[in-house]
């Protein structure tokens, strides 16, 4: 340990703060990045992981703290300075160019591939990575990204992110590389950042999957609610002191669980398992059942099919059986031109129609009925939308859900940017309706709202490889499910 | 590996397809049009045309819409009937002026974040009031250089042929080939990735926005040059024309899925409909619905040919 204080940092982020509104993504963070290490970060569902990636990369200028590269201190950090010291990034969501061939997205990384021939010489770059990473990945690289698989377009990015142009390429951030790759292939990734690592250069390796972490990095950081909790060499740490580490420090209050005896009933929504693999999916009458895993690992998508599956058909009949809340308000939620009473009745309109025309007391009395109940915090629901608070937006898209008669609810992360307060009353709604026999299907990201679930399904490469129930609800179940390696 | 034609030659099939199909009918209908001479009267009226659709398309290219094609390209033929003709100087400078005009309203959308539509559809009306001042009453006169390069008789092949074909190399190497226009696709692509890249999206959008400006000035000037005088409502119809004519030639309205050459073929074709239908003798009022009945087949083509081509993805 002593000789690495003599080699300077390829960057180093100090006491790096960056919050979105109230939500603090990053509470003073610092990293040192040596030449010649892997470092490994994980943490789970917002703990900051992105953010420190978008820092040291320069997407995202930290609003406190200060950013060295090589030791320099770099006032003005952003894209191009990043670059230019050679941080290159691959990210999670991929992040190609579909109507662009292999060689025109290298050209569109690489800024000093140009004049005449560049075509020759980004093919051979590529060409080349390609080769010596993935050695045998048949991709043409004049082929249009669009067609590749999305397996081939992980691998073209990869190569893209380690090809040297002009700079030297310094520090790589793999963020989740493997998701889309198979076995084969990540072992040759993890066997080419080994290498990369061996010649000197620097990785940031985020990953879902514990024993490649574990097996790749010389060292590991762990990452909690915008805070680094630990960092210690890869060495110190087995899967279950990971999952430990990435743990709540302050034991959370668990409510008392009401395991339900389910054998024998016939359930009220039911998905066979997601491509044939993991468990089936199951939801009864007065459940509420939480869906968890790291963000973007398929809840989402099985919520859209429960949906989609029991909606959307001219030939059915229209009552509604489920109702959904949309996590994104502004994306798919709120009308925002309309007032808060329109935005409330939508879902139920043909409930409030009589021989196709809206019963204008019917409406305003759901409107009334609702404001008092959920206690939405406004003079009159004749408002527009868009002059409540956020969180009091989502109480309305609330109740536009349960003004339904549909006795199943979906739920995709409804409660992100919601203040505690509301959260809490929210709740108590949910219990009370659940207790009257509605089932609630709730996605969250976030470990406090899925220990109030009776049932969890946790997801883990889109498919439910954990099934958790009553009392076996609790954070350390969740994390080492959402973190071991995926069932083969 | 098994890989059949690449997807942009497949975009390319149905417009070459497409065009030549009317082109056999046509002449089989009219005999006569296959003749040096004949060929010319068919296409002329294309290459302004064709220069609209290519500034169309690389508006299109970076997802946005121009609406005010059609009276842009009005409002600098008037520009080129009087000033360019008479004050060359000024004329230049109008022009210059009207491409830092539209370079000013790319970096407008972007910073702005405003559609594409709704900012044109506004300068529509302003560059449709400068060509009504410019020219109250059709008039003026072509210079003679832009008369003298349309109406030339290069041997063996009309000219029209020739400037179409120069005009899809020109605009295929420029948005195909080179550096520069491969980020313009990337940004019509995936912004996000291209931005993450080091590039400035709004860079590229001005210089896509001048581009474009600088293809429609052509388009007014030879279009001028055929008609040998100019009217402030010259050239409305292009706007749909340039639309329809880059979805024709396989381009997509958003993703950065454009071909210049298909754009090129697009315009042909649109123009051949219309002596098609003359040929066929249909009365000019059903002349613009059986257009659109062309349209709607090629595309029901092409929408048929996607689908075939996802499906083949997916197995």
């Amino acid at each position: 340990m002593t000789a690495i204080p003599l080699r300077k940092a390829v960057i180093e982020v100090a006491d790096a703060k960056v919050s979105f509104g109230a939500v603090k993504a990053l509470d003073g963070v610092t990293m040192r990045i040596l030449p010649g290490e892997c470092v490994g970060l994980v943490g789970h569902n917002g703990a900051g992981k992105s953010t420190i990636v978008n820092v040291i990369n320069g997407g995202l200028s930290p609003h406190q703290g200060t950013i060295a590269c090589g030791g320099e201190p770099m006032p003005r950090y952003g894209i191009a300075a990043a670059r230019a010291n050679g941080v290159r990034c691959v990210f999670q969501e991929l992040s190609l160019c579909p109507n662009l061939t292999v060689i025109e997205n290298t050209r569109v990384m690489h800024r000093t591939l140009a004049g005449w021939g560049w075509r020759q010489r980004a093919a051979r770059i590529i060409g080349d990575k390609l080769d010596e990473i993935f050695p045998g990945h048949g991709i043409d690289p004049t082929g249009v990204v669009g067609d590749l698989s999305i397996a081939e377009r992980q691998m073209v990015e990869i190569a893209t992110a380690f090809s040297q142009v002009a700079q030297p390429v310094k520090l790589v951030i793999l963020d989740e590389p493997t998701s889309s790759l198979d076995a084969t292939l990540a072992t040759q990734l993890l066997g080419y950042v080994r290498s990369f690592v061996e010649t000197g250069g620097s990785v940031i390796f985020i990953s879902h999957i514990l024993g490649e972490i574990l097996s790749t990095s010389d060292r590991i950081v762990v990452m909690k609610d915008g805070k680094v909790v630990t960092d210690r060499p890869a060495g110190e740490f087995d899967e279950h002191s990971l999952v430990a580490a990435m743990g709540s420090v302050v034991k959370g209050r668990d409510q008392e669980k009401r395991v339900k005896e389910t054998a024998g009933l016939t359930p009220r929504l039911s998905q066979s398992s997601r491509r044939g693999k993991g468990l089936p999916f199951q939801a009864f009458p007065g459940e509420i059942i939480g869906l968890a895993g790291l963000g973007g690992h398929g809840q989402t998508d099985t919520l859209v099919n429960l949906y989609l599956g029991r909606t959307g058909s001219w030939f059915r009949r229209p009552e509604a059986q489920v109702a959904f809340i949309a996590g994104d308000r502004a994306l798919n939620g709120v009308f925002p031109l309309w007032s808060i009473l329109k935005n409330l009745t939508i879902a139920d309109l043909p409930g409030l129609s009589r021989s196709g025309i809206v019963s204008e007391p019917a409406e305003a009395d759901v409107g009334q009925a609702w404001k008092e109940r959920i206690e939405i915090r406004t003079q009159n629901v004749g408002n527009p939308i868009l002059s409540l608070s956020g969180g009091n937006q989502q109480k309305v898209l609330f109740a536009r859900a349960l003004a339904t008669p549909a006795p199943a609810v979906l739920m995709d992360d409804p409660m992100r940017g919601v203040d505690i307060g509301t959260k809490q009353e929210v709740y108590a709604i949910l219990r009370a309706e659940a207790d009257k026999g509605r089932t609630f299907v709730w996605y969250s990201t976030e470990m406090d709202e899925v220990r109030l679930c009776d049932r969890v399904y946790v997801f883990n490469n889109g498919i439910i490889v954990a099934e958790l129930k009553g009392d076996d609800v609790t954070e350390k179940n969740i994390l080492a499910a959402s973190f071991m390696g995926a069932a083969a | 590996m098994k890989r059949a034609l690449p997807s942009d030659s497949i975009r390319l099939l149905i417009p070459a397809l497409s065009l030549t199909i009317l082109l056999i009918a046509v002449f089989y209908l009219q005999p006569r049009a296959m003749s040096y001479v004949g060929l010319n009267l068919l296409f002329n009226l294309a290459v302004p045309i064709a220069l609209a659709t290519i500034a169309q398309m690389l508006i299109m290219t970076v997802n946005d819409l121009d609406l005010s094609m059609g009276t842009f390209v009005s409002f600098v033929a008037c520009v080129a009937a009087t000033f360019l003709q008479a004050t060359p100087v000024i004329g230049v400078l109008i022009l210059v002026a009207a491409i830092a005009t539209y370079a000013a309203l790319g970096v407008l959308i972007h910073v702005r974040t405003l559609p594409s539509i709704v900012v044109t559809l506004g300068m529509s009306f302003v560059w449709g009031g400068l060509a009504v001042l410019i020219l109250p009453a059709p008039g003026g006169h072509a210079p003679e250089w832009a008369r003298a390069v349309m109406i030339s008789r290069p041997p063996l092949v009309p000219m029209a042929i020739i400037a179409c074909v120069v005009i899809a190399m020109v605009a295929h190497f420029v948005i195909m080939r080179s550096s520069i226009g491969v980020i313009l696709r990337g940004v019509g692509g995936n912004a996000r990735s291209v931005e993450r890249a080091g590039w400035s999206i709004l860079g590229a959008r001005a210089a896509t926005y001048a581009l474009a400006a600088f293809f429609a000035i052509l388009a007014g000037i030879s279009l001028v040059g055929l008609t040998t005088s100019a009217d402030a409502n010259i050239a409305l119809r292009y706007t749909l024309l340039s639309i329809a004519g880059v979805i024709l030639g396989g381009g997509e309205f958003t993703g950065g899925r454009v071909s210049p050459i298909g754009a090129v073929i697009g315009a042909l074709t649109l123009t051949l409909a219309g002596s098609f239908l003359s040929f066929l003798r249909i009365s000019p009022d059903w002349q613009i619905g059986a257009q659109g009945a062309i349209l709607i087949v090629v595309l029901g083509l092409r929408l048929l040919l996607n689908r075939l081509e996802n499906r083949e993805k997916r197995s």
